[in-house]
């Protein structure tokens, strides 16, 4: 990547957050982005407790902590590249001669970063309220690895997002997306107990791998033995980052060529 | 205005409102999609438990879910909506008062949200095997068009307070689970800190899915069904207050319309 093209990345990435997202106050932020996923943790983890699956409270604080990046990577994701059509400004950005690939992946790092925020959010919730303690030494572990599921959810997200670059209800894909992630990647649910065409839909989904690396090393195993999963955990978002971007150059073309872009 | 103009206000806004609403992918989706993957979570633990006999529980307690989600959002979001469309300030300025207009939107949040009962009930029992007995069955289609109407009065309380706020989504978006958590919609509020119960108390979800469980499972059901009435009255005459209150409060400090 070459240094205008890294400027496009980080830089271009940046300023389209702030712009795309300038109405995030506190007052905004602090009810959906950390609000919500602090009672979405409580939720579970009591209705795990009621229906005695046998499964520990960690299993649903991890489980839910992780996840609730995808609060982030879904939502944030997809209005990070189909709110540009909204707001009109998609046209001069796809006029511009700028790196396709600088734009579409620098919009991915502010959105993971968020994310990263939230699911921080979500295990302090545990640790303070619902008594999850993970050992000390397996903190940077359970920290690279929520890193990795939180990448491979924002790159699940660009697919979402190149989807509202042409699409009409994003916001409808974006919802359904984000509910079937909560089904079908074993966050409450274990993969075990689920029938066996929802644990392979799973398996193609991002943070099942993830979640359940998070769970193995919460609960004291090492990095080294969850490396499996946390590898497939990148894979994955590789594989949905390259389909967003071929959805992007796409979309982008079949707009240019029906001269469709900013239009409903 | 006279009495039976207030009522063509509300029978006539409801029938346009539910119409609105019936075309809405994201309503639908709130209403379908959403309890459908709880409940079918909920089933999944309740088998993976030893609770396989609470099925129909959970049924019941995610279709509630639904419609206070549709409730929610539906009351949040419409006034957010016209805020941005610019015609919060006609439907403001309009004759009739604004709780009268508000109304027939904030129960057709919670009817178009009852579809949630339907779909969570239909789904449990084709793919869960969810025995649909009921106890009280006289009672239980009693108690749900109840339930309906006082999470419509809830919604219309909130409606006339998020008038007030520029953010009202967010705080919508803020509300979803503390109420589904505080209600015991799909666990007992009993498992919570002492704490909680008296703050269920003063919501008419928890009454109106005790009365509709109880119905459904057996059990008293006129008490809760009374107290889910009581509640939505308490809100109706709450929000006559607050309306007046707010919208005055809001053209002072000019946040109605401002997105």
């Amino acid at each position: 990547m070459n240094s205008t093209n890294f400027r496009v990345f980080g830089i271009g990435g940046l300023i389209a957050y702030r712009g795309l997202f300038n109405w995030i106050r506190p007052r905004i932020y602090i009810p959906t982005m950390l609000g919500a996923p602090l009672f979405q943790i409580i939720f579970f983890t009591y209705l795990g407790k009621y229906a005695e699956t046998g499964q520990s409270a960690d299993f649903f604080i991890v489980g839910n902590a992780v996840q609730v990046c995808s609060m982030s990577a879904v939502y944030g994701m997809t209005m990070a590249i189909a709110n540009e059509r909204q707001f009109g400004t998609l046209g001069p950005l796809l006029a511009s001669p700028a790196s396709r690939i600088a734009i579409f992946l620098g919009r991915g790092v502010p959105v993971l970063a968020n994310g990263l925020v939230v699911s921080a959010f979500g295990f302090i919730v545990g640790a303070a309220l619902l008594g999850f303690r993970p050992g000390l030494s397996s903190l940077p572990a359970l920290a690279l690895i929520t890193v990795v599921t939180a990448a491979s959810c924002t790159c699940f997200g660009m697919v979402l997002g190149s989807i509202g670059l042409r699409g009409k209800d994003f916001f409808f894909v974006a919802n359904l997306a984000y509910y079937l992630l909560l089904l079908f990647c074993g966050i409450n649910v274990p993969l075990s107990t689920m029938p066996e065409w929802m644990r392979v839909v799973g398996d193609c989904l991002p943070l099942t791998h993830g979640v359940a690396a998070a769970r193995h090393v919460a609960a004291g195993e090492s990095l080294q033995s969850v490396a499996g999963l946390a590898g497939t955990e990148a894979v994955i978002g590789i594989a949905y980052a390259a389909t967003g971007y071929l959805m992007f150059r796409l979309l982008e073309t079949a707009s240019r060529r029906a001269g469709a872009m900013d239009t409903f | 205005m006279t009495l039976t103009a207030y009522l063509r206000i509300v029978g006539l806004g409801l029938v346009f409102r539910l119409r609105e609403f019936a075309v809405s992918r994201w309503f639908i989706q709130m209403a379908t999609v959403q309890p459908i993957v709880f409940a079918s979570i909920a089933f999944y633990l309740f088998h993976a438990g030893g609770r396989p006999g609470t099925l129909l529980y959970a049924a019941l307690g995610a279709g509630m879910m639904g419609i206070w989600s549709s409730t929610l959002f539906g009351s949040g979001g419409a006034l957010q909506w016209n805020r941005m469309q610019g015609t919060l300030e006609l439907l403001v300025a309009a004759p009739p008062p604004f709780l009268v207009v508000l109304l027939p939107l904030t129960l057709a949040t919670s009817i178009t949200g009852a579809y949630a009962i339907v779909a969570t009930l239909v789904w449990g029992r084709i793919f869960f095997g969810v025995p649909l007995h009921f106890v009280h069955p006289l009672a239980f289609a009693l108690a749900v068009p109840i339930a309906v109407v006082a999470l419509g009065l809830m919604g219309l309380l909130m409606a006339t307070s998020f008038v007030l706020y520029r953010n009202a989504n967010a705080l919508a978006n803020f509300l979803e689970y503390p109420v589904w958590v505080v209600t015991g919609l799909l666990f007992p509020v009993a498992l919570l800190p002492g704490w909680v119960a008296p703050i269920s108390w003063l919501l008419a979800p928890k009454w109106g899915i005790d009365a509709i469980r109880n119905a459904a499972l057996g059990g008293a059901v006129w008490r809760p069904l009374g107290l889910c009435v009581l509640t939505g009255a308490a809100y109706l005459v709450l929000a006559a207050i607050f309306s007046g209150i707010f919208e005055r409060r809001a053209r002072a400090e000019a946040t109605r319309s401002l997105t």
